[in-house]
């Protein structure tokens, strides 16, 4: 009488993961067109047996909803508006400003011992517990192990 | 009983009627299923009044009404020993064995599915609200514009605050659906399938009542004696199909103290109760009038 | 729990209608205490003493689980000679030297061969189990009452069902969050509750256990994989310097011990330079090991941030968190933001952190101005979790793969694709400098060593994102080959996307698992304890969805190696066989020759119960076949911590930074190595300030996240929640005159929140012993955290009251307990409200921390001052 849906396997459904809290509920994102038209709980995970909470329920209007940013955008010095900046231009300074800033920061050695520090405290990062795995991993690599960065933090100092 | 997550059921094919258990032993009031019912039926914001904190506790949906399906009341009290008691109850349409509100309706845009639910068609509802004041649970409304400040407009789904902008449906009715376009799916209603503990079960709606029996046994048997099945046989609509468990009314009450304190009806009572009787007084005028006129003929 | 992780209580709710006793402690009583059997009311910041009532009671009517504590712990070892506890020097530990603690004194004692002295009955006086009975001792009942506001008929239910529930037919399991870790003595707090489960048995068996709630997506992976200072992948320590970690002998000096799992760090410490630097890491140059950066003090948030509020940083990358809101003391997380020469803000919507110099409240308050901000500030819109394809670790340490369901909008990019373009680029200017001179710069040596080799895909009109499943298989690690002989055709079997950019052979098949990695440069490794997600078989196993079993195996993958309960062992007797047949999950099988069950081992496989400890034995192989706890030196649950804790080898309780009560214990009235950050803009209330006197916590609704941004910015959930509001017991309310609903304004010597009243019945005024004959009354106010000033939803930020502190082992902030006023009425307007403030509390002086004087009128360029302290 029943039948198993199998869902996931169709091809207007991708099988994610809740992305607000760290229980890891399973997710069926289904879409058309490009567009995501539901997100529900995963039926088959043993996390969350297809539920969701309000927040898990809400993803839906999370991806789609009308105030997520969209353009890349550029408050200049003193400025009091906004203004459009094209992604490409945007990455240029971007890479100019760390570039600069840790150049001109550099601390190569310990002024008393001589010994190698390799490091800048004056270019700073913060976030991480939001993000994948990988783009962490992305992050403290050229951060840390590439630009000497160490001033390296997020919301998972517990 | 377990709501049947992942799989395909045929109660439309087969004409099972189906219904809601609504368990607040169950609940812990996480309002999943009311955001799921919004974002599944597209229904626009219309809660989130500031101020409504309070005496309504963590409550800023208020009640149910045209753009609120599902709806989880927060009743706060204490236990005998002076301990708070936090109650959750997850509200909905009853979808009434016998429904004042399709009963009501002059256009018959509310009709009876093959499910047993109760739905409202869009497109012939004509906005009278005669089913409104006909529904004995105050579930059915039609769809106006918010008067509180609203929050939550910028996505595009809610009006904003004093919105002059048309709300989708504006003046239609409009109430739960038993998510009639899953169940053609064989899906499960989007409360029930968000619900986390389960509070909310769906299913045919004999299985229910036998569930609902065992289950209220269960609860006296651990000691949560004042567990009552609200089910709607009091009263003239001759059942429901979303029924409930209660609890903080007086141990032994039949509902009467439980449904007070969770505001349903503990005597659900539908006009066509009043019609039928104005009717029978309207017969009851002809047929008198008539006999005097025939006397006063004969006389 | 049911309020922040409600599908996580969803198997509370089932484990309740099994008959489970639920038991919630909490200052409050939220949608959880509804559900439990037995709510606790507690002063925050009274936790520590609550659980050494326990631990008291466990350990006074031995109803602790003694085969199990005698055999896997280190109950029996003796504690050095000299060791003295708090009891003795008026609330510290031996060692302490007015900074720090010199643990000397902490040790256990060894035999010549460095093994632990372990006397079997527990009862030697100096033995671990004895000190203990002597630490807890004065957690008496009436101690606790006075502390923690917990009466002692209800500590003793606690106790009688904790204890029920334990043993080897039963397991009790203690779950927590960040209000247990948000204290100046929170790591201390969890290892007093990390000592009572061992004490009861209740590590490394179903059921049983000490599990941490957390609270994003993948905060897990964001520690495993971490974006923190100091440490690397995998919990490896980041090189210090001035401590003679200059070389990677004298980094395994210190972190590698020779026995124990961290043995191993070598090889882990190897395979990640490998994997950082690829060919560039030799054996000739130690692997790479001195590119990396050292750290040279505590470079987290607060420590960093207040470098910004000073001048001394210029650029910050703010990668999906939202400091203005969700970080302490916001007003000076804010105005510090403003001191930045440039920001980089990438986000879904336009939170708080980007627009400070334009809508902040420091702007309505004419702290900053506009104009005078010089901050350039790039918003980036970020791709949601839909666009993207990746792991998030969750709180059990499982891996999940995302599918990637759709492609972002417009300028809507991934992290990993914004690292990347970021890397090309800068890697780019490094050679053309290098190229120039003909030289490398020391500085650039370690950027363009960097191994950035990631194939790229399109997606529809995005180019140049990096492959994630590249990423990952780095993370699982491989084995290494000669890149520039190999061509396309040679790739190996069982090398997953083993193809660069320039279709050169990158790296050879992935390893299995950790097991394999080498410390000879033969294999590279991103992080060792993800290894095994994605083997040479090319199976990711983040994304298996075929659960089998009653643990889930088939569906993701738990590091390490897939084991879903750690240090497993431990829930088979020490000669292997179950405690008892319902708790059964690993047991060794004699016929096979291994360990098997219903659990992947966490124990060598086939490491026999009886093996005798190997004397000259590394690694595990120094521990005998009876010791499950395989991450440490000796292989035991450490109740008594003789290395790696800076604020004592035994919790205590400490007061509150803030707090109302003078600890009732000793002398010392908080821990003495949290750091507090006395600075004019980050005031603490002294204990007796009347001024404040009430006890204020903070907390997360169901309907919200964090900062907001995610949720406010929602209809659905803000409709749900549309206000700020501050839980104030009917008892208070009548003492101030609030009814429910009246606005009220909660202030302390950081800042002024208004919200409406909540009063109600679920905040309870606590009786906590008595004072000059009259019982003492603690009230307590509770408000969520998560509205801000921009968005649909909005309100003021309650962080804004929380003073920057931390805690000596991690780093956190005291949020869970602090002091405040509460005022009837609304707030000053923003143009008022820093007057008011001052007028109330004059030693805010807030003009002279930045305030409208200071920086308002001071048009000064922020990176002139980088080195000007602020008068």
């Amino acid at each position: 009488m029943k039948t198993r849906s199998r869902d996931a396997q169709r091809p207007d459904c991708a099988r994610s993961v809740c992305p607000y809290c760290a229980v890891g509920c399973g997710q069926l994102v289904y879409h058309r067109d490009g567009k995501v038209t539901s997100i529900e709980g995963d039926p088959e995970s043993p996390i969350n047996a297809g539920t969701l909470c309000p927040k898990g329920s809400a993803s839906k209007e999370l991806v789609t909803h009308e105030g997520r940013l969209i353009w890349a955008k550029v408050r200049r010095p003193g400025a009091s508006e906004w203004e459009r900046i094209p992604l490409e231009q945007a990455m240029d300074e971007i890479a100019e400003r760390t570039w600069a800033s840790r150049n001109r920061n550099w601390v190569d050695r310990d002024a008393d011992t001589g010994e190698r520090i390799g490091h800048t405290t004056a270019v700073a990062h913060l976030g991480g517990a939001t993000l994948d795995n990988e783009e962490n991993y992305l992050i403290k690599k050229l951060f840390t192990a590439g630009l000497g960065m160490v001033a390296v933090s997020n919301q998972a100092r517990i | 009983m377990k709501n049947e997550r992942g799989q395909r059921h045929n109660y439309v094919e087969r004409g099972v009627t189906v219904g809601f258990l609504t368990d607040p032993t169950l609940c812990i009031g996480c309002k999943a299923c009311e955001v799921a019912c919004k974002e599944w039926n597209d229904v626009p914001s219309d809660g989130g009044a500031r101020a409504a904190i309070g005496s309504r506790s963590y409550d800023h949906s208020g009640d149910l009404g045209a753009s609120t399906w599902r709806h989880v009341k927060f009743v706060e009290t204490e236990t005998e020993e002076g301990l708070p008691r936090w109650l959750f109850l997850s509200d909905v349409c009853k979808h009434c064995e016998r429904a004042g509100c399709l009963e009501a309706c002059p256009t018959g845009a509310i009709w009876r599915t093959e499910v047993g639910s109760v739905l409202v068609d869009d497109d012939r509802c004509n906005g009278c609200g005669y089913c409104v004041v006909s529904c004995p649970f105050g579930v059915i409304d039609r769809r106006g514009r918010p008067t509180a400040e609203i929050i939550g407009s910028i996505a595009g789904t809610a009006p904003s605050s004093g919105s002059s902008e048309a709300v989708a449906g504006e003046g239609g009715a409009f109430k739960c659906t038993l998510c009639y376009d899953r169940q053609v799916e064989g899906k499960i209603p989007a409360c029930a399938n968000a619900c986390p503990t389960d509070s909310i079960m769906f299913g045919p709606l004999v299985d229910l009542k036998e569930y609902a029996q065992v289950r209220v046994e269960t609860l006296h048997q651990r000691g949560v004696t004042d567990a009552v099945l609200y089910d709607g046989q009091e009263g003239n609509v001759n059942g429901i199909h979303a029924m409930s468990v209660l609890v903080g009314g007086s141990v032994g009450d039949a509902a009467g103290d439980a449904a007070d304190l969770w505001g349903q009806p503990s005597n659900p009572t539908a006009p066509y109760a009043y019609l039928a009787a104005s009717w029978s007084s309207a017969l009851l005028t002809v047929v008198l009038s008539a006999v005097a006129c025939w006397l006063a003929f004969v006389l | 729990m049911a309020e922040a992780h409600p599908v996580g209580f969803r198997w509370v709710m089932k484990a309740k209608e099994r008959g489970t006793k639920v038991i919630h402690v909490d200052p409050r009583f939220s949608r959880t205490s509804a559900q439990a059997d037995l709510w606790m009311p507690i002063r925050a910041g009274g936790d520590l003493a609550f659980l050494g009532g326990l631990i008291s009671i466990v350990l006074k009517e031995k109803a602790y689980f003694a085969e199990y504590v005698e055999a896997y712990t280190n109950a029996g070892a003796l504690v050095h000679e000299d060791y003295q506890g708090p009891d003795d020097l008026g609330g510290l530990f031996s060692g302490w030297n007015a900074e720090s603690y010199d643990t000397s004194t902490w040790q256990l004692e060894r035999d010549a061969d460095g093994v632990l002295v372990r006397d079997p009955t527990m009862e030697h006086a100096r033995c671990v189990l004895q000190v203990l009975k002597r630490h807890f001792a004065r957690y008496t009942p009436s101690m606790v009452e006075e502390i923690a506001g917990v009466p002692e008929q209800r500590l003793r239910a606690v106790a009688d069902h904790l204890i029920a529930a334990s043993g080897p037919v039963k397991t009790a399991a203690i779950c927590y969050a960040v209000g247990w870790t948000q204290h100046s003595k929170g790591v201390q707090i969890i290892r007093a509750a990390a000592i009572l489960q061992l004490l009861l048995g209740n590590v490394g068996r179903p059921g049983g256990g000490l599990m941490a709630l957390r609270g994003h997506a993948s905060i897990q992976g964001s520690t495993d994989i971490p974006t923190l200072y100091d440490i690397l992948p995998g919990y490896l320590k980041m090189p210090r310097g001035g401590v003679g970690e200059t070389t990677l002998d004298g980094w395994c000096a210190t972190h590698q011990p020779r026995t124990g799992w961290w043995a191993n760090s070598r090889r882990y410490m190897v395979s990640l330079l490998k994997a950082y630097y690829g060919e560039k890491a030799t054996h000739a140059n130690d692997y790479g090991f001195g590119l990396l950066p050292r750290v040279t003090k505590d470079h987290s948030h607060f420590h960093y941030w207040l470098e910004m509020a000073d001048g001394g940083i210029e650029g910050l990358f703010l990668m999906g968190q939202n400091p203005s809101v969700g970080a302490q003391n916001g007003r000076l997380e804010r105005k510090a933001l403003a001191q930045l020469d440039w920001l980089v803000v990438r986000d879904l919507v336009e939170i708080e952190s980007a627009t400070f110099w334009k809508d902040g409240p420091e702007i309505e308050r004419g702290e900053l101005v506009t104009e005078d901000v010089k901050t350039e500030v790039y918003l980036l819109p970020a791709a949601a979790h839909v666009e993207k394809a990746g792991t998030f670790t969750q709180t059990q340490r499982m891996l999940q793969w995302r599918e990637q369901a759709v492609e972002p909008r417009a300028d809507q990019r991934s992290e990993a694709w914004f690292v990347h373009q970021l890397a090309l680029r800068l890697q780019a200017m490094a050679r053309a400098e290098s190229d120039s001179s003909n030289a490398t710069a020391d500085r650039d040596a370690a950027l363009l060593s960097l191994d950035w080799w990631y194939p790229e895909v399109e997606h529809g009109a995005i180019k140049g994102e990096p492959q994630t499943e590249a990423v990952l298989a780095e993370i699982n690690g491989w084995r290494t080959v000669d890149r520039q002989a190999g061509r396309a055709a040679e790739t190996q079997p069982g090398a997953v996307c083993a193809l660069d950019r320039e279709n050169h052979v990158h790296h050879g098949p992935q390893v299995a698992g950790f097991s394999e990695l080498n410390d000879d440069g033969s294999t590279a490794c991103g992080c060792w304890i993800y290894s095994g997600v994605y083997g040479p078989d090319g199976v990711n196993r983040a994304y298996r969805r075929e659960p089998v079993g009653r643990y889930g195996h088939g569906w993701g993958y738990a590091w390490p190696m897939d084991r879903r309960i750690l240090y497993n062992r431990a829930s088979a007797r020490p000669d292997g066989k179950p405690w008892s047949k319902g708790k059964a999950l690993v047991w060794w099988d004699d016929s096979l020759g291994q360990w098997t069950g219903h659990d992947v081992p966490d124990f060598p496989v086939d490491k026999r119960p009886d093996t005798a400890a190997d004397l000259n034995g590394e690694g595990v192989a120094a521990h005998p076949g009876d010791a499950p706890f395989l991450m440490q030196d000796d292989g035991l649950g450490q109740l008594f911590v003789p290395e790696g804790l800076v604020d004592g080898p035994l919790p205590t309780h400490y007061e509150p930074l803030e707090s109302p009560l003078a600890n009732a214990l000793y002398a010392q009235q908080s821990d003495p190595a949290a750091g507090r950050f006395d600075r004019p803009d980050n005031l603490f209330a002294d204990l007796g300030d009347r001024r404040f006197p009430y006890v204020l916590t903070t907390y997360r609704l169901t309907e919200h996240h964090t900062a907001g941004g995610m949720s406010r910015t929602l209809s659905r959930l803000s409709e749900l929640q549309p206000e700020l509001f501050v839980e104030i017991s009917f008892e208070l309310a009548g003492e101030l005159q609030i009814e429910d609903g009246d606005w009220v304004t909660v202030v302390n010597l950081r800042s002024a929140v208004e919200a409406r009243a909540l009063v109600t019945r679920r905040m309870m005024p606590l009786r906590m012993g008595s004072q000059d004959g009259k019982p003492r009354v603690v009230h307590q106010v509770a408000m969520p955290f998560h509205w801000g000033s921009s968005g649909p939803n909005r309100g003021d930020v309650v962080n804004d009251l929380i003073p920057l502190s931390s805690e000596p082992n991690v780093s956190i902030h005291e949020s869970k307990a602090l002091l405040c006023d509460v005022v009837p009425g609304r707030r000053p307007g923003d143009r008022e409200l820093l007057q008011w403030l001052e007028q109330r509390y004059p030693e805010l002086e807030i003009a002279r921390t930045g305030g409208v004087a200071n920086v308002g009128h001071g048009a000064r360029s922020a990176s002139d001052d980088a080195s000007e302290e602020l008068v």
